[in-house]
């Protein structure tokens, strides 16, 4: 199908796109890549009457590293995160998460602050906002506010963003010393969307976990920052210590049934995405067998 | 502000001025006030690859943007690909491997395939499919079309060996 009809208006600055946005609010849309928007306007799901187009705004765009912050602007194409020495250097998680987000031609146009706005609760850079426990900064008509990303996403394409805001950048602390990552999802096929995947930042000293930061997705209305973790951290993980963290993580999902997954299904993929995360990250794969019973 | 936007735009070399409304995207300002009807509409809402054009150097789904947004941009479809020569070898071989049927994917199929072969001059069948998962053949002839693509990857190397 082809979008109904709308008003468009190029911004000329993050200040002009607020303008437009005070005055139409929720009857208006940001468009940037339009991975998102633009086919949810051509399945008619949503009809805005002023789409407002940021994509040509300089000031959004950029990613840069200073004072143990990684900043990354709204702008910044998935294509511009695969492709970053700072990022490659600062928060590898994403680089990774990034060559399972859609296809290459999905990734030319997509941005790292449609997709976090979006929300889709199966995309993987939301979790990896939580996993990397990232800052969201978006400006309104009322100054700029910074969000924890666990604050961030409070629903099924439902933000803390209010429609007179706008997403501008996202910050991240640089991975400290002896981090590492790990990123897995399960999908039918290759950028397919997730059945269920998680995202993880951790610090490992002498065999144990000192920092543990799990980030499911399409496990709920929203990605979730797993409690489970807590049990894993400061602890000499054996098989029964990582089956009552399985045990855990089941218990705090609350998975939804679709076409793809039932909700059992569901727990039982995250429990094995979990078990293949610890064997993984601790580089022990005696745990892959037995803790899944 | 619904009514028509004008823009100008670079489209396979030569210079484009056109008044479009907001709501036409890419591919249909393409086919339907250009003519270029090489890039194919299938799902319109980016799935199947076919409308996939050339813009700024960069594969992406035409029917996920707006003609308005390609204002200043520099635009090449299947025909501007096909009349410079860059994939003469490349549409030889899918005609060779039978790695066309119905030909409704071909246009896209070829897109995605050149912009691999121009970022990776010996890619293997993972690599392959992995560049085209976004590319749909609904005839399923997958096999075939890789066969093109590594085999023409191939050629190209042995030239420039």
């Amino acid at each position: 199908m082809k979008a109904s009809a709308f008003a468009y208006a190029r911004a000329t600055s993050v200040e002009n796109a607020l303008e437009l946005l005070a005055d139409q609010g929720d009857r208006a849309k940001v468009l940037s890549g339009g991975q998102s928007l633009m086919p949810a306007m051509n399945l008619r799901l949503i009809s805005p009457e002023l789409v407002v187009d940021i994509s040509g705004l300089a000031e959004l765009r950029g990613i840069a590293v200073k004072d143990g912050i990684l900043t990354i602007g709204a702008l910044a194409r998935h294509v511009d995160l695969l492709k970053s020495a700072e990022i490659a250097a600062h928060a590898p998680l994403l680089a990774d998460a990034v060559t399972h987000v859609a296809h290459p031609a999905i990734r030319n146009r997509g941005t790292i602050g449609g997709s976090l706005a979006h929300a889709d609760p199966a995309s993987e850079l939301p979790a990896c906002m939580l996993a990397l426990a990232a800052t969201i900064i978006v400006r309104g008509p009322g100054g700029e506010r910074r969000i924890a990303a666990t604050e961030f996403f409070t629903g099924i394409y439902e933000t803390a963003l209010s429609p007179q805001e706008l997403l501008v950048a996202v910050e991240l602390p640089v991975a400290p010393s002896g981090s590492s990552h790990f990123f897995h999802e399960f999908a039918r096929r290759h950028g397919d969307y997730a059945i269920v995947g998680l995202a993880v930042q951790t610090v490992i000293q002498d065999g144990r976990f000192s920092d543990l930061r799990l980030g499911f997705f399409a496990v709920g209305d929203r990605p979730l920052l797993a409690r489970a973790a807590g049990k894993l951290i400061n602890a000499p993980v054996t098989p029964a210590l990582l089956s009552d963290a399985l045990s855990d993580l089941a218990d705090e999902l609350d998975p939804q049934e679709d076409h793809q997954a039932t909700p059992a299904m569901r727990r039982h993929l995250a429990k094995v995405l979990l078990t293949r995360c610890v064997a993984a990250l601790l580089a022990r794969p005696e745990l892959n067998a037995g803790a899944l019973n | 502000m619904t009514a028509p936007i004008s823009i100008s735009l670079d489209v396979n070399g030569e210079r484009v001025d056109a008044f479009v409304l907001p709501r036409l995207n890419l591919a249909d300002f393409l086919r339907e006030h250009l003519k270029l009807t090489g890039t194919h509409v299938g799902c319109e809402h980016g799935v199947c690859g076919a409308c996939t054009v050339r813009v700024n150097g960069e594969i992406v789904r035409s029917c996920l943007i707006l003609a308005v947004q390609a204002h200043d941009a520099s635009v090449e479809t299947i025909e501007g690909l096909s009349d410079s020569g860059e994939i003469t070898d490349l549409q030889a071989a899918f005609r060779d491997r039978n790695a066309l049927q119905c030909g409704f994917c071909t246009p896209g199929m070829l897109m995605a395939a050149q912009d691999l072969l121009k970022q990776t001059s010996t890619p293997d069948r993972e690599q392959i499919r992995e560049h085209l998962s976004g590319n749909y053949c609904r005839c399923t002839g997958y096999q075939a079309i890789v066969d093109a693509i590594e085999s023409t990857a191939r050629a190209r190397a042995g030239r420039t060996a």
